[in-house]
């Protein structure tokens, strides 16, 4: 899932300090699983800002709602209804919700309310970690089912760097080495003798975002 | 000979080859290599000009090399991929060669995290293998790394670093493979403080062969006191300072450290020398330049040969 965490309060606070009307949209999708942009996290951040600005002395109306997806134009269409009613719309979804909803309501801006920080999974209650860097090109079939792009550091096709220290990553000794990840499973799965002295060749990014913007056509799915 | 370097030269005819290295400044000033360079003048066969070492900017490797070049040293060009990305590497690689610059040691690099501008997004485009192919297919078989016909092939020297002392070690040698594999002509090694594990390490290698495939230029650090040796053991992933050594420099009085560290560099390289499978020590003297000239010295390493 492409996971959020909220962005500093005091930062929400600057960004909406403008408007007195204003959405707080949330999303079901992904940030809701996340606990960054859910129902219950419109509900509480709304509930804050009304807080917030009454210690200001300041009016402010808030309109709650949450999306079954901000990806998805057919959702995001049904703020159409009271949207010209407000100054402003504080998404709490991923950075693809905000964008949507700027594009759908052309009078007013969209704000974003987290920040999107990757495409990962839920390791255990609160907490959360990256696993796809959406390359384009996915190669976890050579590696063991583990990610060099994303698990290490730098991305090295051909690792471990010489910073491999103790099967922890020379950025952080709190951060798995990629590639001892990599190499461990290739044993486990009886590939490492096969694999390790294989050299993978300078990656093809032009799937990746240095192509420029991507988009996947599916014409079987066009009408 | 691969390319026009005196240290091929060097090592081809059988000596045991010295380097060394240069950090150029975090500045503008020439002088501030060419004062470094004076004190390597006879000391060395080549010398290797780090690329923004420990992900901190500084004067880049490729002007560094040039004022060096121009005191009659043989520059060894370091190139990580951190900061450039495929097109930025083969040009500089084209530069470096038209400027007479005939060795490039190819390296990932440190990651910006730890260096002074981690906000910086780092490249990695190519990981060190993959530059090492990358040399190789440029100077032997004159195409870029599209496949592309290159005019004047650049005629280098190609090496590549290894750590005998990062984990799993159990890969360390199947590493160094790859990138004998992938080109590499010469290799320097990590900071040897652990000689056990590295002759442990170079027993491996001259099992698979590949000290007959590739030069090992076998890397010494003298430490300036315990708080370094201490520095060194905990703070550097993938250095192996044994606490024989840190007790050795505890034992000796604050100021006597420095001449005590020398000592240990000394005996490092007499050792080294007479490990099968080495062709060479690179003696990095981290803001120390001064006593590369005593170390070679005393273990016995100078005049240098003229090839």
């Amino acid at each position: 899932m492409v996971v959020a965490e909220q962005k500093p309060f005091e930062e929400i606070l600057e960004m909406i300090k403008a408007y007195d009307r204003l959405i707080v949209a949330g999303c079901k999708g992904c940030v809701a699983v996340c606990a960054a942009g859910g129902e219950k996290e419109v509900r509480f951040l709304a509930s804050a800002i009304r807080t917030a600005r009454k210690m200001e002395g300041r009016e402010v109306e808030i309109k709650e709602v949450t999306l079954e997806r901000q990806c998805d134009p057919e959702y995001v269409e049904q703020l159409r209804a009271f949207v010209g009613e407000y100054q402003a719309i504080l998404s709490i979804a991923c950075g693809v919700g905000v964008q949507y909803l700027a594009e759908h309501y052309r009078e007013i801006p969209a704000l974003p309310g987290v920040n999107t920080t990757f495409v990962g999974g839920a390791e255990k209650q609160g907490l959360w970690t990256e696993r796809c860097q959406c390359c384009g090109n996915c190669v976890l079939h050579l590696t063991g089912g583990i990610c060099p792009i994303t698990r290490c550091s730098k991305s090295l096709l051909n690792g471990p760097c010489g910073g491999s220290s103790g099967g922890k990553c020379e950025i952080d000794p709190e951060v798995p080495c990629g590639w001892q990840l990599i190499i461990d499973r290739l044993k486990e799965l009886g590939e490492f003798e096969r694999r390790y002295l294989e050299i993978l060749p300078p990656k093809d990014w032009s799937t990746s975002r240095d192509g420029g913007p991507r988009k996947v056509v599916r014409e079987d799915l066009m009408k | 000979m691969k390319s026009s370097s005196r240290l091929e030269r060097v090592l081809t005819a059988g000596h045991f080859a010295v380097t060394s290295e240069c950090g150029p400044p975090r500045g503008a000033d020439p002088e501030a290599i060419r004062r470094k360079g004076e004190l390597l003048r006879g000391v060395v066969d080549a010398v290797n000009v780090t690329d923004c070492q420990t992900a901190v900017v500084r004067m880049s490797s490729l002007s560094s090399c040039l004022l060096l070049k121009e005191m009659g040293f043989e520059p060894i060009l370091q190139m990580v991929t951190r900061d450039r990305n495929r097109i930025a590497i083969q040009s500089d690689i084209l530069g470096a060669a038209a400027l007479g610059i005939n060795n490039i040691l190819c390296l990932t690099g440190d990651h910006q995290r730890a260096g002074d501008h981690p906000q910086a997004k780092n490249v990695f485009d190519l990981d060190s293998v993959q530059l090492i192919a990358a040399v190789k297919a440029m100077r032997d078989e004159g195409r870029f790394l599209n496949g592309e016909e290159l005019t004047v092939p650049p005629k280098l020297f190609i090496g590549a670093a290894a750590n005998p002392f990062a984990d799993p070690f159990e890969i360390r040698v199947l590493r160094l493979a790859k990138k004998v594999a992938a080109g590499a002509d010469f290799i320097q090694t990590q900071c040897i403080y652990n000689l056990e594990r590295f002759r442990e390490w170079m027993k491996q290698v001259v099992d698979m062969g590949l000290h007959e495939k590739v030069f090992i230029l076998a890397g010494v650090t003298p430490l300036k006191s315990v708080g370094m040796a201490r520095y060194m053991k905990n703070m550097v992933p993938g250095m192996d300072v044994p606490d024989e050594l840190i007790a050795r420099l505890k034992g000796v009085p604050k100021e006597k450290q420095p001449e005590e560290g020398v000592k240990i560099a000394i005996e490092t390289v007499q050792q080294l020398k007479e490990i099968e499978g080495v062709s060479g020590v690179h003696i990095m003297a981290i803001e120390w330049e001064e006593k590369v000239r005593e170390i070679a010295e005393g273990a016995g390493l100078l005049s240098r040969p003229e090839v």
